[in-house]
């Protein structure tokens, strides 16, 4: 299949680039070295794919990589654009959230979209709202506990 | 400052969560070929014919490899670590559905994915076996003849067997079982069973190699790189220093990435393409690579009317699967700790690794241990409630406590049993009124504890190098999966050398430099490696003195280690490298199974649990648990207490959904949709405790952790169920259908399908 050019903002700036079109956000982005978002279940169901598109978590394994002509894609590496890491980040560093790191990057974006919308979160919400993440190693505990955090700081 | 002890983040935190951290999955180089695998389709059958001529006319395809082709460069293709069985793909006969017939090479990993597609192999199917009992009987045979690995003393005996699944049989006699049972007041038998399931890591089975200049470099997701570079050399008939091997951080491995997993096949692509080769595993095709044991046990106590137990027999079957990959060893290195954390005088075992047609089996998280203790620990509740003495009181009366031999003869030695059961008791306020539900939803209490030996005999090598500003870098072949080891040992260091853990260096495992490991598996590293980088840091600590004697400087001053190698060499050079190796006594054991010394530690570990079952549904609510382990004195108590959370959440999963569905040998459900892992909506309340104990011989007196909190959940909650509603679970996952159907049966109106 012959590639397609796409224009896209990619954490704050402006690119463009050629690419096939049966190939997912998650290929699109390692072209741009961008490796936080990866991808595992390849069903759309861990999460460790998590990409922002205009502002909304989508799998980037499931979301191809020409959609994003024309939008805005954020992805975990633009969250320490400036040297230090985001509230969130932080956060999961100080409650020990994770064990392995994989599914890592997915959990930080999605609690950020959570706290975006929900400033303040019951530990049910959290729940809800990071459903779509699995940790193989189960931090759940610390994740639940990062998030709290997260919200207080 | 003290460094041991303190609690610290794991040094590589901003790494993982900005997700820079560096994992193999990510691995690209230049002029690099994807491999995908084509797979084969029955469970057991003679390869007839592979017609590969459409894959590889498929415009991008490099080139389509068979096992004929790896044949002609690799005389004797079989590798394993227990047995040379396992060929590098598909030689006359498949085994198991899923198991690698043929690869194809593309620059583009989807041509090679479609290209996979277009490959067909005809097969004479035999008759397949897959349960682990029926294959005791010789009927279809697995294997022609046995391949024990030529290194292991202890299997030489092996060699050549054929007409038999029995992979390896294992026994231990202690005292006389069968006369002691025939005088019992009361014997029990029960049989237990397990499933099949799997680690699942979500960085999945990932292995690059690239040729060189007379050398080979294999980059992998892998826990025991030593294993590999051996391995490798072996096949290739090389010297070790021919292969390099490299690990960075694992995306998880559980047990799952342990000795050769996909290394021996990129290695062999690649040195038939002389490209780098890169295969990439989907989650689909995990479920073709390495699982957890299902198991049949048999075991049978007699007890005298004062409720000790005097005589235990196991009988453990281990469904290995088509290769027998560590499978002998998890058969013998648990088998011997078949009979639980008891004070028994007479018990006899027989553990018997078996191969059958399905995917193989390996180590996952205990090393075989969850599947006795789910046995043994229903088994004794049984036997409780059988004399009507409360389990708890029947436990405390037949512990095993230190200074008293275990089954294996060794005398048992700093093993924290009465101290961890005691937690969770105390946690679970036993003794207070418990509310016991009323209609239709009802609770109740189960509690399980459990005795591991870590694997032995096993050699750990540190190297520490100081530079000449005093700055320090560590050098294990010890591969950081999330579990934190880099952490403890810089803090180990950092105790040992007077410096922050945090200003560490720890290198990860790269043959070239880093010394051999035996592995990272089975909760042994904090104490093997953990005691080599000590005396390495003490080592080191040592030569740093010395150094200052030679640069003439005063004894028992304590100029900075700057000063020294200014002093001795004039300026800002040179290094002081310390180095130690550390194995542990061990003592094989006997004809009977029995030894003085088995092992250099014991782990501890058990959960108690709160349950609410739905009598209507045999839905089962975890209302609260709680797991307590001895980890000796914890280096790092912090990381250590989600080492026992994460391990207690992973075996819920094993206890109440996760299951490999079998249809004609094909696994039905290989993909997170259908097989069901724990989320972050099914954790229950839950409570860790870290039993502080000292392990003397351990390093700072701590000990392994990473399996603990996995032995207990099962059967306490199987011991829940029991004291909610009267019925009993004898095989794992406890799912509600399963509990609707004991309950049904209960009452006198079984399932119409029963």
């Amino acid at each position: 299949m012959s590639a397609q050019i796409i224009n896209f903002t990619l954490n704050g700036e402006a690119v463009s680039t050629a690419i096939e079109p049966h190939r997912n956000l998650v290929e699109l982005l390692q072209r741009f070295d961008l490796l936080g978002a990866r991808e595992s279940c390849g069903q759309g169901l861990c999460g460790c794919c998590t990409v922002l598109v205009d502002d909304v978590a989508v799998s980037g394994c499931l979301y191809f990589g020409v959609w994003v002509d024309g939008k805005n894609v954020s992805t975990v590496e633009h969250l320490d654009a400036d040297g230090s890491l985001s509230k969130v980040q932080q956060a999961f560093i100080d409650c020990g959230a994770f064990q392995c790191g994989f599914c890592t990057p997915g959990f930080v974006l999605m609690t950020h979209q959570l706290l975006k919308e929900d400033p303040d979160p019951s530990d049910d919400d959290i729940r809800h709202y990071l459903a779509g993440n699995l940790c193989r190693c189960a931090a759940y505990p610390e994740i639940i506990e990062a998030v709290k955090r997260a919200a207080k700081a | 400052m003290n460094q041991v002890g303190r609690n610290i983040p794991r040094l590589e935190v901003r790494a993982k969560v900005t997700g820079r951290a560096d994992y193999t999955h990510h691995l690209r180089l230049p002029g690099m070929l994807y491999g995908k695998v084509f797979r084969s389709t029955v469970p057991h059958g003679r390869i007839l014919s592979i017609d590969t001529e459409a894959a590889r006319n498929l415009p991008g395809v490099h080139r389509v490899v068979t096992g004929a082709d790896i044949k002609k460069l690799i005389p004797e293709p079989y590798y394993g670590p227990a047995f040379h069985d396992q060929p590098i793909l598909a030689l006359d006969k498949v085994r198991h559905v899923g198991e690698p017939v043929a690869v194809v090479l593309a620059s583009d990993p989807h041509i090679a994915e479609q290209a996979v597609q277009m490959i067909s192999a005809e097969y004479e199917e035999l008759p397949a076996v897959y349960d682990e009992v029926a294959a005791m009987q010789p009927d279809i045979l697995v294997h022609d003849v046995l391949r024990p690995a030529g290194t292991f003393a202890d299997l030489k005996h092996l060699k050549g067997r054929g007409g038999t699944n029995v992979a390896l049989d294992y026994h231990l006699r202690r005292g006389d079982a069968d006369a002691a049972m025939a005088k019992a007041d009361h014997v029990l038998e029960h049989t237990f069973k397990t499933q099949q399931c799997l680690h699942l890591a979500f960085e999945p089975f990932v292995s690059v190699a690239e040729p060189g200049d007379n050398k080979l470099t294999i980059y992998t997701a892998n826990q025991s790189p030593s294993f590999v570079r051996i391995e490798i050399a072996r096949l290739f008939g090389w010297p070790e220093n021919r292969v390099r091997v490299k690990v960075p951080y694992l995306g998880g491995g559980f047990g799952g990435k342990l000795y050769i997993k996909l290394e021996a096949l990129v290695s062999a692509l690649s040195m038939l393409v002389r490209r780098p080769v890169k295969i990439a595993l989907t989650m689909e095709e995990q479920f073709y690579m390495i699982t957890k044991h299902p198991t049949t046990f048999r075991i049978k106590s007699g007890v005298s009317k004062d409720g000790r137990i005097v005589a235990r027999t196991c009988q453990v079957y281990w469904n290995g699967g088509a290769y027998a990959d560590i499978g002998p060893r998890v058969a013998q290195k648990s088998g011997f700790t078949a009979a639980g954390p008891y004070d028994i005088d007479n018990v006899s075992v027989d553990s018997y690794e078996i191969y059958t047609n399905r995917t193989p089996a390996g180590a996952l998280r205990g090393f075989g241990i969850p599947q006795l203790v789910w046995a043994y620990e229903s088994h004794t509740d049984l036997i409780a409630r059988e004399l009507g003495i409360d389990p708890v009181e029947f436990r405390r009366k037949n512990l095993l406590r230190d200074g008293r031999p275990q089954a294996s003869g060794t005398v048992l030695n700093d093993a924290a049993i009465p101290d961890v059961f005691e937690a969770i008791v105390a946690r679970m306020n036993w003794n207070a009124p418990f509310d016991r539900g009323t209609g239709t939803i009802r609770r109740g209490r189960g509690i399980a504890i459990a005795l591991k030996a870590v694997i032995s005999p096993t050699t750990s090598v540190a190297i520490i190098n100081i530079s000449a500003d005093g700055s320090v870098t560590l050098l294990t072949g010890t591969v950081d999966m999330g579990q934190g080891s880099d952490t403890a040992y810089a803090l180990i260091v950092g105790e040992v050398l007077g410096v922050n853990a945090e200003d560490v260096r720890v290198v990860h495992s790269d043959t070239d430099v880093t010394p051999y490991d035996m592995g990272t598996l089975g909760s042994r590293s904090l104490y093997h490696m953990g005691n080599a980088v000590r005396l390495a840091a003490e080592d080191a600590r040592a030569k740093l003195r010395a150094l200052a004697t030679e640069a003439g400087l005063p004894e028992g001053t304590n100029y900075p280690p700057v000063e020294i190698f200014k002093k001795r060499y004039g300026m800002q050079a040179g290094n002081v490298i310390g180095a130690a190796t550390f194995l542990p006594t061990y003592s094989a054991p006997d004809a009977q199974g029995l030894s003085t010394n088995v092992t250099p530690f014991w782990m501890v570990g058990g959960s108690g649990v709160e349950v609410e079952v739905d009598t209507e549904t045999g839905h089962v609510r975890i209302l609260w648990l709680i797991n307590a382990a001895d980890c000796g004195k914890p280096i790092n108590p912090a990381v250590a207490r989600t080492q026992l959370s994460g391990a207690a959440i992973m075996q819920l999963g094993f206890t109440l959904s996760e299951a490999m569905q079998l249809d004609g040998g094909q696994v039905t459900n290989a993909s997170l949709a259908d097989y069901k892992i724990p989320g972050i909506g099914d954790i229950p309340p839950m409570e860790n405790e870290l039993v502080t104990a000292e392990q003397h011989t351990g390093p700072f007196g701590a000990k392994g952790l990473g399996e603990s909190g996995t032995f207990g959940v099962s059967p306490a909650i199987a011991n829940a169920i029991h004291d909610a509603v009267g019925v009993r679970i004898m095989e794992l996952p406890i799912t509600a259908e399963a509990v609707l159907r004991a309950l049904r049966v209960k009452e006198g109106r079984p399932l119409d399908d029963e």
